[in-house]
């Protein structure tokens, strides 16, 4: 199905056009920014949602090929001689996190407003990043997906490096920087290899998502060929672990979560919201999309155990996030163990679980946004991230206390609201997945054991609801510090603004989970179908 | 091959570029000459008009002939008109022409002639190298050119460090010609000829030993090895530089150097044919320790001119990728080298530019010292990093798709180890590029409300280099089209 006119492309370059416009203004010109940098990101979460409303769940269910699986279609030929196609279009799974991405940066942008040094860079910096990520949410080409990715990193570099948290923000920023490029890059050189295998065996060079999907399907597919002789060494098994974990950095798979906490806690409040609430899903997303969708006999292989790093994730992020005093750390682990949960999704490799992970993906990044928008509200005014000595905050901002509150039941998937709705299919798909997928190493095998991994991961649902109450009671509730924060004042209308919106996504999520769930499914199933295909 | 008989409308048609230029070189001396101190501020800006009206001319008027090589073959074979020549013209008259524009308001040599008559004669020699088809006519070509630059390094007579560096780069540089030289006479010796295409049907007929081949090879490989700075001849670059006068720096670091790629690339394919075994796995290697030993040596420097020279020698590692990607016989490796090229001569010319302008405003070149540029002068404060961004490869600076293209054709050699350590070099790299940025967007600096003043000379150079810049990383596939085309003519 192909768009009457390039609505994925305007998305992604209305926000670059605003930077432009942005870098053109006088340096004195700091409202007209904000106006911009509002008008951009307002008017591409519009058209964010015209695609989610147009999106033909009915159609994508009967696709009878490959091509008819993406809808709003558009494709130009980029640099021809490469194969490279500049091919744009979305899935059940990506549609939704346009829809997230509209959502966070144009909450984004409201809650800025206040920011004062130079914020002609800072909104133009934070368009490119926005740009960069919508590019990679709708990506059908493997080069555009790329570029597009790296593109996200250095505007984050910059806002971080230089709007962030004065203690911490080189350090983390660079952190960040390196820890994502690397991982990037190796995931680079897995699809040139990609690229080179699938183009030797069909005579087509192609980055074309639909072409590479093509390969992958053919019978005798060169992805599943025997490499270097050696017994049951496909292409796919070889590569798979590190194009997904590769992509995994960005997700904060564990053990490369490290950049993640530190990351989120110096950059500027709107960045942690874009960079928790987004960007940590691009990485989940290419994950998906390249590793496991392309590759799917190597996720067969591998994802039995790269659950046990998902699991690690969900259990220690919940531990490690009890254990802080900063406000902001707590929310920056409360992430690394809610990617857990998506990450953990994609490894039941049934319809169930990855339809849960998809929307985990939207309702942790809507959930987080709220989070790290409070923090940041609260700060902006106590200046103090300590939890022991703020207190009884809801006197001074109810509309926060409300929204953290919203968003604390969330993270505990309370009934009702979205976090239910994404966690409890990821648990039944543990569950149900449990009897068929067994791990063989060497001559030792293990069998049935997610249904273990979905008793110890709810687990750490339990110490969720333990962190979230006690930063609940400790910040918002208790005594109110009359001498030192008497003199605060609420928020503004636009910072309620940016709340309301959020904390309605995810109440009607919640309330009413067909608005996304069949969507999330019919872009699961054709992946859930391949990786059933081989057992 | 016959190519004896000249066609003089074709061959004189091929080096238009080079008469008009050497008619500009005149011309700006005479005005010199003529024209009061005063009114000499304009010689900077007619020069680099001139020269870009010479590209332009060049690629309306006098496209390469068509054909065979030996239609391709002019003025007696001494030099071969095909699109790679074509397009390094191209990029050596672009970075000419900007490297004029960033001199104009530079003290002690933006009003004087002889300075301006010096590049172009410069540039003559870069564009007959890209061109040389024959061994005298590429040795005077290089010449040609290095002995401007080794004048142009040394020309602030008065500056200690200018005269160190012209110096030193000319003792270095006499040094790699001489063994360069003492190459390319035993080449002659062997079979008796000049020009390299009849060279290689003497080499493999077989009367000549492997052995000594190989010893000329490597002569000549060391003396190219010095013009493009690759390890283990890359000592003078850092101090050769830091010293010469900025907008030198820059010349040397784009010109000569795509020159001498275009050169380089031309030669082994022409000449060593048969020995690509050897001299692919050598080149490998160096490319390899080049990035590697330039990237490290880079994190430590603190003058920005210092780190843009090991950046520059490990940029010319990477560039190396694609000379060893040769070997895939498809023109992808040199396309790609040809396109890095491009793309870097626009990066490093806007980088240096830059340089001019922040280093007369603080009066210093050490990186700390262009602390809070970004709130003196933020429109400076981008024009540096887009070019740093294009260094370090992140889009949509044009970096990304060189690298990409790089990385690319090495993957398709099968040099799949290359690459890998192409790609942990690039990482390694950007930490000092972002440092940079860092240091001009977070870091504060107590003379933040001085703005800096950018004359329209400068202003157009550095608008060209980043306009250009964000084009080539945007819409990259003309000019790879381009330099495709350049790769595929070198395969015959």
């Amino acid at each position: 199905m192909d768009s009457p006119f390039p609505v994925l492309s305007i998305i992604t370059l209305t926000p670059v056009a605003g930077a432009l416009l942005i870098l053109l203004l006088p340096r004195t010109a700091k409202q007209e920014a904000r106006l911009i940098a509002a008008a951009a990101t307002g008017f591409s979460l519009l058209l964010a949602l015209l695609v989610y409303a147009n999106y033909d769940v009915a159609f994508a269910n009967s696709a009878q090929s490959v091509r008819e699986m993406f809808q709003f279609q558009e494709s130009t030929s980029w640099v021809a001689a490469l194969g490279i196609n500049y091919h744009l279009g979305v899935d059940g799974i990506s549609a939704p996190m346009v829809l997230l991405t509209g959502l966070a940066s144009f909450a984004g942008v409201l809650i800025s407003w206040g920011i004062d040094d130079r914020p002609r860079e800072f909104m133009a910096f934070f368009l490119l990043l926005v740009a960069g990520v919508y590019g990679v949410f709708v990506a059908m080409d493997l080069f555009v997906l790329f570029f597009f990715y790296e593109l996200a990193i250095f505007p984050m570099y910059l806002l971080i490096a230089t709007w962030g948290w004065k203690d911490l923000r080189e350090y983390a920023s660079m952190k960040l920087t390196l820890y994502i490029l690397v991982g990037s890059v190796i995931a680079l050189i897995g699809v040139l290899a990609m690229y080179f295998v699938a183009g030797d065996a069909t005579g087509t060079y192609s980055f074309d998502m639909v072409h590479m999907l093509e390969v992958s399907a053919m019978p005798n597919s060169p992805f599943d060929m025997e490499i270097f002789g050696i017994d049951g060494l496909t292409f796919a098994r070889a590569w798979f672990p590190f194009i997904f974990l590769g992509f995994g950095v960005l997700a904060g798979v564990f053990p490369f979560h490290n950049w993640s906490p530190d990351g989120h806690v110096a950059a500027p409040t709107a960045v942690s919201m874009i960079h928790a609430g987004v960007l940590m899903k691009l990485g989940a997303y290419s994950a998906l999309r390249v590793g496991v969708q392309l590759l799917p006999d190597g996720a067969r292989v591998h994802l039995p155990w790269i659950v046990f790093l998902t699991l690690i994730n969900v259990v220690y992020g919940a531990f490690i996030a009890m254990r802080q005093r900063d406000f902001k750390y707590v929310i920056g682990f409360s992430s690394v163990s809610h990617m857990g949960l998506v990450s953990m999704g994609w490894a039941t490799m049934n319809v169930f679980g990855m339809t849960g992970a998809g929307l985990q993906m939207f309702s942790h990044g809507a959930m987080t946004a709220l989070f790290f928008s409070c923090v940041g509200m609260v700060y902006d005014r106590a200046h103090t991230r300590d939890i022991p000595s703020l207190g009884g905050f809801r006197k001074v901002m109810p509309w926060v206390a409300f929204a953290f509150v919203l968003g604390g039941l969330v993270s505990m998937g309370m009934p009702g609201l979205s976090g239910f709705v994404a966690e409890f299919p990821i648990f039944m798909g543990l569950w149900n997945a449990s009897p068929t997928i067994a791990l063989h190493i060497g001559g030792w095998s293990l069998m049935n054991y997610y249904a273990i991994i979905a008793i110890v991961g709810v687990l750490g649902i339990i110490v969720t609801a333990a962190y979230v109450l006690r930063v609940v009671q400790q910040v918002f509730f208790g005594e109110f510090d009359q001498e030192h924060y008497g003199h605060l004042s609420d928020v503004t209308v636009l910072d309620k603004a940016a709340l309301a919106m959020l904390s309605l996504s995810l109440i009607i999520l919640g309330v009413w989970p067909s608005v996304m769930a069949p969507m999330v499914e019919s872009g699961v199933r054709p992946i859930a179908q391949l990786l059933l295909g081989g057992v | 091959m016959d190519f004896q008989t000249v066609d003089w409308a074709a061959s004189l048609l091929a080096i238009l570029p080079e008469i008009l230029l050497t008619i500009l070189a005149v011309v700006v001396l005479a005005l010199d000459a003529i024209w009061p101190e005063s009114r000499r501020r304009k010689l900077g800006v007619i020069t680099a008009l001139a020269l870009f009206g010479i590209a332009l001319i060049m690629l309306i008027f006098s496209a390469p002939p068509e054909g065979e090589l030996a239609d391709q073959l002019l003025l007696g074979g001494m030099i071969r008109y095909d699109i790679l020549t074509q397009i390094f013209r191209t990029m050596v008259l672009i970075a000419s022409a900007l490297t004029c524009l960033i001199s104009v308001d530079f003290a002690r040599l933006g009003r004087r002639g002889e300075y301006y008559a010096l590049i172009i004669i410069a540039t003559i020699g870069a564009s007959l190298m890209s061109a040389s088809a024959d061994l005298i006519m590429a040795f005077v070509a290089l010449e040609t050119t290095s002995i401007s630059l080794y004048m142009l390094a040394g020309f602030l007579r008065g500056d200690e460090r200018s005269a160190e560096s012209g110096l030193k780069y000319f003792l270095f540089g006499a040094f790699a010609s001489a063994i360069m030289l003492y190459g390319l006479s035993l080449l002659y010796g062997f079979t008796g000829q000049t020009n390299i295409y009849l060279l290689a049907e003497g080499l493999t007929s077989g009367r000549i030993g492997d052995l000594p081949v190989l010893v000329a090879m490597i002569m000549i490989a060391v003396g190219f090895g010095f013009k493009v700075s690759v390890v283990p001849f890359h000592f003078w670059t850092p101090d050769v530089y830091e010293g010469a006068p900025t907008p030198i720096t820059a010349y040397i670091s784009v010109a000569s150097k795509a020159a001498s790629f275009a050169l380089l690339m031309r030669f082994f394919m022409a000449v060593f044919p048969s020995y690509d075994a050897v001299w692919v796995q050598m080149l490998a290697v160096s490319s390899a320790l080049t990035m590697t030993l330039g990237n490290v040596l880079a994190l430590a420097q603190k003058n920005i001119k210092r780190m843009l020279a090991y950046s520059s020698i490990a940029q010319a590692g990477y560039a190396l990728m694609g000379v060893v990607a040769i070997s895939a016989q498809n023109g992808a490796g040199m396309a790609a080298v040809t396109f890095y090229m491009f793309m870097y001569t626009l990066t490093n010319l806007g980088a240096f530019g830059v340089v001019v302008l922040t280093s007369r405003a603080t009066g210093s070149e050490a990186i700390a010292d262009m602390a809070g540029l970004s709130r003196r002068s933020p429109a400076l404060a981008l024009a540096m990093t887009v070019p740093l961004l294009s260094l370090g490869g992140i889009p949509p600076a044009a970096g990304f798709f060189g690298k990409f293209f790089l990385f690319n054709a090495a993957v398709d050699a099968n040099f799949v180890w290359l690459a890998l350590v192409g790609v942990i070099n690039a990482i390694v790299a950007l930490y000092y590029y972002l440092m940079v940025v860092k240091v001009m967007y977070v870091d504060r600096s107590a003379d933040e409300e001085k703005p800096i003043a950018i004359s329209a000379s400068y202003r157009w150079a550095l608008a060209l280099s980043a306009f250009g810049i964000l084009f080539l990383g945007v819409i990259a596939s003309p000019v790879y089209n381009w330099a495709l085309e350049a790769g595929r003519g070198l395969l015959f």
